[in-house]
């Protein structure tokens, strides 16, 4: 029971982080798609780190750079989507759908280049971090505590206040509902929108770190995050834009995910001898149902996905 | 020279080309970046692919191996951009394209079907999975990027779990299709003996081009076809003109599906590969046909040729020396060109202010 609590968190941790990220993107006008390609740069930036941080440094130390790391490699991966949509008006499905590729073909291509280089026989992507990861974890009473889940409650927090108390987020905002009302007040709606992408890559890209070390210590790039992503943007919607809300319903999310990986655990499950790929499905489906019941009446952002025109009424 | 410029195709055709050389750059700076040595050679074979036989018979056998693997990336690309003209997104190609291999094997292996029962319910198979999209899209307003992603997970794991029935016992794979029942690969009618006798190459490969032709007739000479296309420009007006909107939507999608459902059973009916049962990503076919289907410029025709150059880097991302570079790299290459294809808007703007320039330098 508690490895199944434990698993929740972590994996809703994951799904809150990259949620909001895409929260702030669509509320400045901009939809990311390309969440998923974020996450796999900032979990190569983390697991770089990781990999090479000397096993017997200090904790706080290896904690903050890996960090950093990911938290900068998703922002400026996410310049890409930036800078294609906000300066070049480019589509922003397909430019999205290109970053996912291009994230786990470049994690990939980058992996397998490095372990090459450091071993000729080794021509697999994946990446260990068994030891490092140990400092990330605190044991309590057989909870295993993950300091990414308090760094996640402290941003989603951090979220809410910026969102909605202060003067940066109610412009972000506007951006996206009605662009050139908000440039004729004097807001650079380009600017807004660099933020808010800047800001969905910073939390994408801290999320696809979080992911890749919650339940193994190797990741294999090859597979990038599957759909973790997509599945975010589902607990978007269904959190309707809204931080506190997506918070509630991607505990709701982490609760499915991680029934697939603790399921052997239960007695009772294990009984009804359902095959392990059901539950594999099971995530996607849930979310497929809920969707199709919360998405009438969904409140995007009214000039989401349209490219900003300074011409345009 | 400037009714060509003006040219809507020509203009896509150049746009196009830019796509391609700023992709393979950029694809050879990275190799550059991993090892100069080395970088040459390798981006020469990416180009190279199947060139990179010295005698002529396998040149021509293993021209016939890309061609086989082209006949399914041309249905996903036709798919998609389907899809695309009636204003959906079917970045689910893939999921359909997996529960087409799903019906095509299973039958053809579990249940002893001949080829062209398998071929239908693959395309079944595919169109149903589609529906599901297209009906969540009219009827509950759900976004049809995220409901096709979630499908395509879904379709993977089913697919994984009805083909574990039909596997080899000691490997992951799915059985041979030639061997376990020979009714079911495609047949040659004779194609195979122009390509040295290449064992895969099937009708799936001129069928595929057929296709794509009945496609174009479809979207750019119907009624349907205009409805669709209208449909997709303003939903709304389309409604207001007295067209279905809500059925266009599923019609649309059930058409896609059907297409990339086809390319599943146009791959494995040709018994080139066999599916492995503990797969745990997508297959990329769907993805790399919004490649395609972009870099056509939305054409069925332009589709054909980009569809060929497409499959013929990834073939080609084989031939890299193993030792210092990997095989992605022609997915990475790819990736790119689709990314740079989202531009292709303001390259055309580019080159059309090129032109109206050049004619106001004439006339003065």
């Amino acid at each position: 029971m508690i490895l199944l609590l434990q698993y929740m968190i972590i994996f809703a941790a994951v799904l809150m982080l990259v949620a909001i990220g895409g929260c702030f993107s669509e509320h400045s006008g901009v939809i990311n798609i390309g969440l998923e390609g974020i996450m796999v740069l900032g979990a190569l930036g983390g697991a770089l780190v990781l990999k090479f941080y000397p096993e017997d440094g200090n904790a706080f130390g290896l904690i903050t750079l890996t960090i950093l790391a990911a938290v900068v490699f998703g922002m400026i991966y996410s310049l890409l989507l930036a800078v294609a949509c906000v300066n070049f008006k480019a589509d922003q499905t397909i430019v999205g759908t290109a970053m996912n590729m291009l994230g786990t073909a470049a994690a990939t291509v980058i992996v397998k280049a490095m372990n090459t280089a450091m071993n000729p026989d080794n021509v697999s992507s994946t990446i260990q971090y068994i030891n490092t990861k140990k400092a990330f974890l605190k044991n309590i009473g057989g909870f295993e505590f993950n300091w990414f889940m308090l760094i996640t409650l402290v941003l989603v927090v951090i979220s809410y206040v910026v969102m909605y108390k202060t003067r940066f987020g109610l412009r972000l905002m506007a951006c996206g509902e009605h662009p050139q009302a908000a440039d004729s007040v004097g807001i650079s709606v380009y600017k807004m929108r660099y933020a808010g992408v800047i800001i969905s890559g910073f939390l994408a890209g801290l999320g696809g770190i979080v992911y890749i070390t919650s339940g193994v210590s190797e990741w294999k790039f090859e597979n990038g995050v599957a759909g973790f992503g997509f599945l975010a943007m589902a607990v978007m919607i269904f959190g309707q834009w809204k931080p506190h809300r997506i918070a509630v319903s991607a505990l709701l999310f982490g609760l499915f995910r991680a029934l697939s990986n603790v399921y052997m655990g239960f007695d009772f499950l294990k009984s009804l001898n359902i095959p392990s790929g059901i539950y594999n499905m099971l995530p996607y489906i849930i979310c497929l149902v809920v969707l199709a019941f919360t998405s009438k009446h969904s409140r995007a952002p009214k000039a989401e996905g349209i490219p900003y025109d300074k011409g345009q009424r | 020279m400037r009714k060509l410029l003006k040219n809507e195709g020509f203009e896509s055709f150049i746009a196009s080309i830019i796509c391609i050389i700023l992709g393979l750059i950029i694809g050879y700076v990275v190799l550059l970046a991993i090892k100069p040595a080395g970088a040459s050679k390798a981006i020469v074979a990416v180009i190279k692919n199947f060139m990179y036989y010295p005698s002529g018979a396998a040149k021509i056998k293993y021209f016939g191996n890309t061609l086989v693997k082209t006949a399914p990336l041309l249905m996903c690309s036709l798919s998609i951009l389907f899809a695309y003209k009636v204003g959906l997104f079917n970045i689910g190609a893939s999921g359909q394209f997996t529960v087409g291999t799903c019906a095509a094997l299973y039958l053809a292996l579990g249940a002893n079907m001949p080829w062209y029962v398998c071929l239908i319910s693959a395309m079944v198979a595919g169109a149903l999975l589609a529906a599901i999209t297209g009906i969540l899209k009219s009827y509950c307003n759900v976004n049809e990027v995220i409901s096709c992603i979630m499908l395509n997970w879904i379709s993977l794991y089913a697919t994984n779990m009805i083909l574990t029935k039909v596997k080899e016992s000691t490997s992951p794979y799915t059985l041979v299709v030639a061997n376990t029942n020979p009714k079911a690969i495609l047949p040659s009618l004779g194609l195979g003996k122009l390509f040295s006798n290449n064992p895969y190459v099937t009708i799936a490969i001129p069928l595929s081009i057929i296709l794509a032709i009945v496609i174009w007739v479809l979207l750019e000479k119907t009624t349907l076809g205009y409805e669709l296309r209208a449909t997709g420009n303003n939903k709304n007006a389309a409604k207001y003109a007295g067209m279905n909107e809500k059925r266009n939507i599923i019609l649309t999608m059930v058409i896609a599906g059907a297409l990339s459902g086809l390319g599943g059973a146009f791959l494995y009916l040709s018994g080139f590969e066999q599916w492995q049962c503990t797969q745990s990503s997508v297959p990329g076919m769907g993805f790399n046909g919004i490649a395609a289907s972009f870099l056509g410029g939305l054409s069925p025709i332009g589709s054909i040729f980009s569809s060929y150059f497409i499959q013929h880097v990834t073939a080609g991302g084989a031939y890299v020396d193993k030792t210092l570079y990997c095989s992605q790299i022609s997915d990475l290459i790819s990736s790119v060109i689709i990314y740079l294809c989202g531009f292709v808007g303001f390259l055309k703007l580019v080159l059309k202010k090129a032109a109206e320039k050049k004619e106001g330098g004439e006339t003065k």
